[in-house]
């Protein structure tokens, strides 16, 4: 490997010289190859008006290999500053209950249910299970004690994570400005964050999303640097393991999703220059297409669907999770009721059923002894969606003009056939009418109506299979139903609002004018009783892979988007993030607990925004002066690609994973920014590397030099000793707090909105 | 058809002048192209025609409509749905048609009198819609096309049912469209135009309309979005001619960004200014703005707070309304009841008095702020004023009680303090009842409190807690009103947490008798508290921008996914006793061959970037500029004006999508031109090409023919011609069972 570097490395500065004698001597006979290249590129520039610099390839003769003290340097402080103090406090922080608990999950292997994908929790669960941890701590709420519990394990894998974040962003800056001033100066940032530090230092997905977000993209900036030797041994490396990192990123946070899209903008870019390139013949391009397909499309999708089976696998036994899932998900799962049941596959006249609603996490229809109150529509019995089991939620099936008997096989229940529905328990009939229901009032009231049978033809309702045509069966767990109301046309629905007191905090069930079919106006079978028919095993009726895999990405999205802020709570804006508005209490609240709070470090906070409106300064008039075409010696031009192609991928990764934030309605918190706060302080180190490097424009050469040192020495005092004075944000603060007297923060809290 | 389209004549025009020192004679020379003015009179017949049936609300005209009235009487409104341009336009087709406002606006299909102007209410949109066909003309020569192709487009737009239906009411799309299409023909003008200065004009036009557009309706701003791309993009190419000086550059530049960007900005915010302008009277909607801004109307609470006294003293008697960004207000409140003993889930409480947030005026929202070091509860001559950082007590004006905290839970967000009015129960149970007045937006340490323009944050002392809205509602025994509490959190500054003083008066009366009849009796002191327009502007549009529309279902609803295939219809209005009707429903063959366009467009450039990347030029290079305008205008505009609403939120209707087709439906002729022009070769080729071109174009015309009945709700039809019309299954078309 090593070998193979300095190879490189060697081939990298040849063709350098190569290139950069061109550029002088351009009048001299040039090879063939390359006069092609540039008489295309002049002609495509002539033509599209536009220069296309992102076609030039230019590896610059300043191009430094990494040098081994320094990486050493960075690894040796990023592992020294993530694993300080480690297992304190020695109680649950913040999230840890929640990804704590999920890990002890995968150990006991009880299904459980997240709106995140599950790789980031297998990895958690794995590495307890390796370190000696048995899954037995309860992880009930934040701030209990893990007492003799083995859970250094869990927050090590994470901090060991964490601390790669700097080494990798050494080794992209170092790449994409090829001097190792920049790359340190982004390490550094990152290695003195307190915020990195902090999220890296507990059991969080964060460290683990962030790893493999670093890892595509160190991976993806290591392959562009591999074009000279398409389809090597190296080339093909780094193909497979960006690969490997986006289908790990994706799947511990669907967040991942944006570093997949920065990979593809550049794989596209890529391969349109390749296109473009008419020394490589199509049947070459088609080639360099196949391998990025399956690099980057096939080999993670692979992986990512391998993720799921062993999360299936893993977790076979019921648990929490089951609610959220449908009932034909949940016949997969031992100990749950539906596990290895058998009951009538058809659902037929005169069978006991539960009706579920296919709403994520709707309840079973359900009515009992209790009657609407005064004001609330008609005074009759009510009629709710309740989640848990209950003999209440049994009801029967009917013809309308039904007697009590029936015949010996009974008949079965067919798309769009008119039944009555009896409550077993009550014998009042599901009935609608023109009422205001109790909480949707554009929607008719639900109620149960008449006794033994008796009723009117308000009582009536048309079944209909989604989907399905007249004379369909309706199959037990798998057919999803409609009940539409026969005198008025409204629809069976329920609307997830919880009733009042009167109502037993149930959730509401109304009658819906409105006949879009959505989850709330859907209904499943779920139990079905009928002793006059043969039962069969439910066992038929499981789902196969690709079904719940397509269930659970259903039911993890639809939670995702069903994370809304409540209006009382203060919920975090996105603009809040890059100024560093406020943090997040990882632990304690008053004066006598030890107390950890989720703050970046400020000084580098604010730089890295300044960066962000430097950049963009120094881009355009970078990219004013080359379309004017101004003259410029080569190191200069040299900085302007660096600026314009190192920095804008970097901005595009900043952007990604920023910008879609703004157009979430989920609640949003403070740490999603990190993973954009890498990119920017990346773009911190080569920018203002670049600025310092470009002292001489207004300085003669001696005292150039000596800004630039002067300027690397200032930033990296300060970025330490801002650390210093910030380090017990993360190390963990006890004592009075920062406003009141005798504070170890005294004097820091420079925002009224830190509450540290 | 067939006669030539760039039939123009020339017209000479001499006019004698009295003016011997000017050329004689004077001559004028116009060229009028007649097939111009042939879409545009068509355009006007198919729009304004019986412009005033049906003489009755359809569909939004019952949303817009309320608006307009309250413009007519000049009441203030907040209305989220959009900037207030657009209704002001309404509004002044309204007073051409001289419409006095009176007419309740209650249901879609009532009849308006006969004493109301009906043309005069759907007389502007109507002729923005009809305008749309000229200017569809236009846009198209401007992108490259020839006069066939341009007429091809407007004869589309022309017979769109949809716009048209759209255009016909007292709607804003076809304003909107209007606009769009509108800035994009006066960019394009701009930019072919030869290096005149004159030409700038017309980058002022198109700027306008962008303002326009954007001030119209919100979705507006991705065209100027677009516009700005195009225009940054053309900007970039003028930087990169390296003959052009530095200095012209500099100064076209600077021109540019002036027109594009500080003009749009300037007339947006001018409209806003007339909209403050005209709305001078207090309504229905004050509540959601700030006791500063609802002063500044004339009635509602500048009638109460006029002449009240500007600094808050010892001894004020005042009403505290809470800042939080809520919709409806509330004021700090409390009433001779208790906190229960024990709640439902067990915890107990202080059982002292209850305070809560009440959402209406009351008697019992005054409290009296006093000197903890005094007893007295009036105002000395002259009033000593509460400052900053000051310590007061805060006694409830008709039970006097003490507004007071303390560690005890509070009833519905146990991690925060109750607040109570203090009883001394005789249970150990301390008074504390001291609050310090922190100022958050004071300019100076020692500010005073102000009458309504002070943001208060009230900390109690003994706990460093300050006083909050939690957001939670109190179960019966606190009879529904809003919980108050007191929150440990130093969250730096959240509009829970912030309270101002909104009536307020001098207290002078030494017992609480007195007290109590003075309280009840109305404010009466003199002053007037101003606020400037940007202040009123800023936070109008930050209320507009923030206000939640209510998530609602409705029957006509859709998703943006079925207007691409228009499975989806609008009932606009039904006649009250006939099968008469009036709907959305669009063109369904123009619909299906501007999709296929869309695709063919799609595939042919993905084919030509493919091929030219391999240095193969199948065409032109003027033609392949003219095919990437084409693509960048049409394309563009339908993605900017069709994408955003996968994201939004809100209740989505079929009407949304009437600004992206129209850009759309463009591209269909200019992709017939080029195939045309480029696919076919030889002559029987082109001929097909020809004859399919005109049987398209008819098939569009019948289209447009057979649904006109339901595009202008007349004639009626019968219940099988109804039928007959129901071409998608989805279509809600009504008829009666005869």
């Amino acid at each position: 490997m090593a070998k193979d570097e300095e190879d490189l490395t060697a081939l990298r500065q040849r063709k350098t010289c190569l290139i950069s004698e061109n550029k002088q001597t351009l009048h001299t006979p040039l090879p063939e190859a390359q006069s092609n290249r540039l008489e295309n590129e002049d002609d495509k520039q002539a033509s599209n008006g536009t220069s296309c610099w992102t076609e030039r390839s230019i590896t610059p003769p300043g191009a430094q290999p990494p040098n081994t003290i320094l990486v050493l340097l960075v690894l040796g402080l990023s592992f020294a500053t993530r694993f300080y103090k480690l297992a304190e406090p020695p109680h649950i922080c913040w999230d840890e209950t929640h990804f704590g608990k999920m890990g002890s999950y995968y150990i006991n292997r009880t299904f459980f249910f997240d709106v995140h994908p599950p790789l980031g929790k297998i990895l958690i669960g794995l590495a307890g299970y390796m370190t000696g941890y048995d899954g037995t701590f309860p992880f009930v709420k934040p701030g209990d004690k893990y007492g003799h519990h083995n859970y250094w394990g869990m927050r090590g894998f994470c901090a060991a994570l964490g601390s790669s974040l700097p080494v990798f962003a050494y080794f992209i800056v170092l790449e994409l400005s090829h001097s190792n001033s920049a790359a340190l100066i982004a390490a550094a940032l990152l290695i003195f964050d307190t915020g990195s530090i902090t999220i890296s230092q507990y059991i969080l997905l964060d460290p683990i999303l962030m790893f493999f977000i670093m890892g595509a993209v160190l991976s993806m900036v290591k392959f562009n640097q591999q074009k000279s030797r398409p389809f090597g041994a190296s080339w093909w490396l780094w193909l497979l393991l960006t690969g490997v990192n986006l289908s790990g990123a994706i799947g511990v946070k669907f967040v991942g999703l944006f570093v997949i899209l920065l990979v593809g903008l550049n794989t596209a870019g890529d391969l349109w220059a390749l296109l473009g390139d008419l020394q490589l013949s199509l049947v070459d391009v088609a080639k360099h297409l196949l391998a990025r397909v399956t690099g980057l499309i096939l080999l993670p999708l692979l992986l990512y669907v391998t993720v799921f089976a062993v999360h299936f696998a893993v977790l076979n036994k019921s648990g929490p999770g089951d609610g959220f899932f449908s009932s034909a998900f949940q016949s997969r799962l031992i100990g749950n009721n539906l596990h290895n049941a058998s009951m009538p596959k058809y659902l037929a006249y005169g069978s006991t059923i539960t009706v579920k609603n296919l709403r994520i996490a709707g309840g079973y229809l359900h009515s009992h002894w209790h009657l609407y109150p005064e004001g609330v529509g008609a005074k009759q019995q009510q009629v709710t969606a309740y989640l848990h089991k209950d003999y209440n939620n049994l009801w029967l099936v009917h013809k309308p003009d039904d007697g009590q008997d029936h015949p010996k096989t009974p008949e079965l229940v067919r798309h769009g056939d008119i039944v009555r529905l009896e409550h077993k328990e009550t014998t009042r009939n599901l009935h609608s009418h023109l009422q205001e229901a109790p909480m949707t009032r554009k929607h008719s009231q639900v109620t149960g109506y008449g006794i033994n049978g008796s009723g009117d033809s308000n009582d009536l309702w048309r079944l209909e299979v989604c989907g399905g045509r007249r004379g369909d069966p309706v199959k037990v767990l798998r057919s999803k139903v409609r009940f539409l109301h026969v005198a008025t046309g409204c629809v069976l629905y329920s609307s997830g609002k919880t009733l009042p007191k009167w109502g037993w905090e149930q959730v509401e069930v109304t009658c819906s004018p409105y006949l879009k079919e959505t989850p709330n106006s859907q209904w499943n079978i779920e139990d079905h009783i009928n002793p006059k028919l043969p039962n069969i095993s439910l066992s038929v009726l499981k789902p196969h892979f690709l079904e719940i895999l397509l269930e659970s990405h259903i039911v993890m999205i639809r939670g995702n988007s069903g994370l809304k802020p409540k209006d009382s709570e203060i919920n975090s804006r996105p603009w809040h993030w890059p100024i560093n508005y406020q943090g997040l209490r990882f632990s304690g609240v008053n004066e006598t607990e030890y107390r950890v709070y989720l703050l970046g470090n400020p000084v580098t906070w604010w730089l890295n925004l300044a960066c962000l409106g430097l950049y963009a300064v120094m881009v355009a008039v970078a990219s004013i002066a080359l379309q004017r075409d101004v003259h410029l010696g080569q190191k200069r031009r040299e900085h302007c690609w660096v600026l314009m192609r190192g920095g804008g991928q970097l901005v595009l990764g900043w952007l990604l994973h920023y910008a879609p934030f703004y157009t979430m309605g989920r609640i949003l918190y403070y740490h999603h920014y990190f993973p954009a706060m890498l990119f920017s302080s990346m773009l911190t180190g080569l920018t203002l590397d670049t600025l310092l490097h470009s002292a001489d424009l207004f300085l003669s050469p001696p005292r150039a030099d000596w800004l630039l040192r002067l300027g690397q020495m200032a930033l990296l005092f300060s970025v330490l000793y801002s650390f210093y004075i910030f380090h017990p944000l993360s190390y963990g603060m006890r004592g009075p707090l920062a406003h009141e007297p005798g504070s170890a923060m005294a004097g820091l809290k420079w925002m009224d909105s830190w509450e540290f | 058809m067939s006669k030539e389209p760039t039939s123009s004549i020339l017209l000479q025009a001499g006019t004698m002048l009295g003016l011997s020192s000017l050329k004689f004679p004077p001559v004028v020379k116009t060229e009028i192209n007649l097939v111009l003015v042939l879409v545009t009179v068509l355009g006007f017949w198919t729009r304004l025609r019986n412009l005033s049936y049906p003489r009755a609300v359809v569909f939004d005209e019952v949303y817009y409509g309320q608006f307009v009235s309250l413009y007519m009487k000049r009441v203030f409104f907040v209305d989220e749905s959009g900037p207030p341009l657009g209704h002001m336009i309404l509004a002044f087709g309204a007073y051409l048609g001289g419409f006095d406002g009176n007419f309740p606006w209650n249901r879609i299909g009532a009849e308006y009198p006969s004493s109301m102007s009906v043309w005069g209410l759907r007389l502007l949109p109507a002729v923005c819609g009809a305008l749309c066909v000229p200017l569809a003309y236009l846009l198209q020569l401007e992108l490259g096309s020839s006069h066939y192709a341009a007429l091809g487009a407007s004869l589309l737009i022309l017979m769109e049912n949809s716009l048209i239906v759209q255009s016909r009411f007292m709607l804003l799309e076809s304003v909107l469209i209007f606009f769009q299409l509108l800035s994009f023909f006066s960019y394009w003008r701009f930019y072919n135009a030869s290096n005149s200065c004159s030409r700038y004009l017309w980058l002022i036009v198109a700027a306008s309309s962008c303002a326009g557009a954007v001030g119209v309706k919100y979705v507006g701003v991705f065209t100027y979005l677009l516009l700005l791309g195009i225009a940054s993009v053309h900007t970039w190419q003028l930087i990169g001619q390296r003959a052009v000086s530095h200095l012209r550059v500099f100064v076209e530049c600077g021109c540019r960004a002036v027109c594009l960007v500080v003009l749009p900005v300037l007339l947006y915010v001018f409209c806003f200014y007339v909209h403050l302008t005209v709305l001078r009277h207090s309504g229905p909607h004050d509540q959601l703005m700030s006791s500063a801004f609802q002063a500044s109307l004339e009635g509602g609470l500048s009638r109460i707070t006029r002449g009240q006294p500007l600094e808050v003293a010892y001894g004020s008697q005042v009403t505290l309304r809470s800042s939080a960004s809520q919709t409806i207000p509330c004021w700090l409140h409390s009433h001779k009841a208790n906190y229960p003993i024990r709640y439902e889930d067990g915890r107990g409480s202080s059982h002292q008095q209850q305070v809560t947030c009440y959402p209406f005026k009351d008697v019992n929202n005054w409290w009296i702020i006093k000197d903890p070091g005094r007893q007295e509860l009036v105002v000395n001559t002259p009033p000593r004023p509460v400052r900053h950082g000051d310590v007061i007590q805060l006694l409830h004006g008709m039970t006097s009680r003490f507004l007071n905290s303390h560690d005890v839970a509070a009833p519905m967000s146990p991690h925060a303090q109750e607040v109570s009015g203090y009883i001394d129960f005789n249970v150990s149970m301390v008074m504390q009842n001291l609050w310090r007045v922190d100022i958050s937006n004071r300019e100076a340490e020692s500010e005073v409190w102000k009458t309504i323009v002070s943001d208060v944050r009230l900390v109690h002392v003994n706990t460093s807690a300050a006083l909050k809205l939690s957001g939670g509602t109190l179960p019966e025994w606190g009879f529904g009103q809003l919980e108050v509490v007191a929150d440990r959190v130093s969250r730096a500054h959240h509009s829970s947490l912030v309270w101002n003083v909104e009536e307020h008066r001098y207290g002078t009366s030494h017992e609480q008798k007195e007290r109590e009849v003075e309280l009840h009796s109305p404010t009466h002191i003199d002053v007037h508290p101003n606020i400037s327009f940007l202040s009123k502007f800023i936070e109008l549009q930050r209320k507009m921008l923030t206000v939640k529309q209510e998530e609602s279902e409705h029957k006509y609803s859709s998703c943006p996914l079925e207007w691409i295939s228009m499975t989806t219809n609008i009932v606009y209005w039904l006649h009250h006793s006939t099968n008469a009707q009036i709907h959305l429903i669009g063109n369904l063959v123009s619909w299906g061959m501007a999709n296929l366009s869309l695709a063919a467009y799609q595939l042919l450039a993905l084919w030509y970037l493919l091929r030219r990347r391999r240095a193969i030029r199948d065409i032109p290079e003027a033609s392949w500029c003219q095919f990437q305008r084409v693509g960048v205008v049409c394309v563009g505009g339908w993605l900017v004006n069709f994408l955003p609403f996968f994201l939004m939120e809100n209740t989505l209707f079929l009407y949304h999508y009437l600004p992206a087709y129209t850009f759309l439906l463009q591209l269909l002729p200019a992709v017939l031109e080029h195939a045309h022009t480029h696919l076919l070769s030889g002559k029987s080729q082109h001929r097909a090409g020809c004859v399919s071109a005109f049987a398209g174009l008819y098939s569009v015309y019948l289209c447009y023919k057979s649904f006109s009945p339901l595009t202008y709700g007349s004639p009626e039809m019968s219940a099988n011609q109804l039928q007959a019309l129901r071409w998608q299954p989805s279509w809600d078309i009504l008829y009666r069972r005869p």
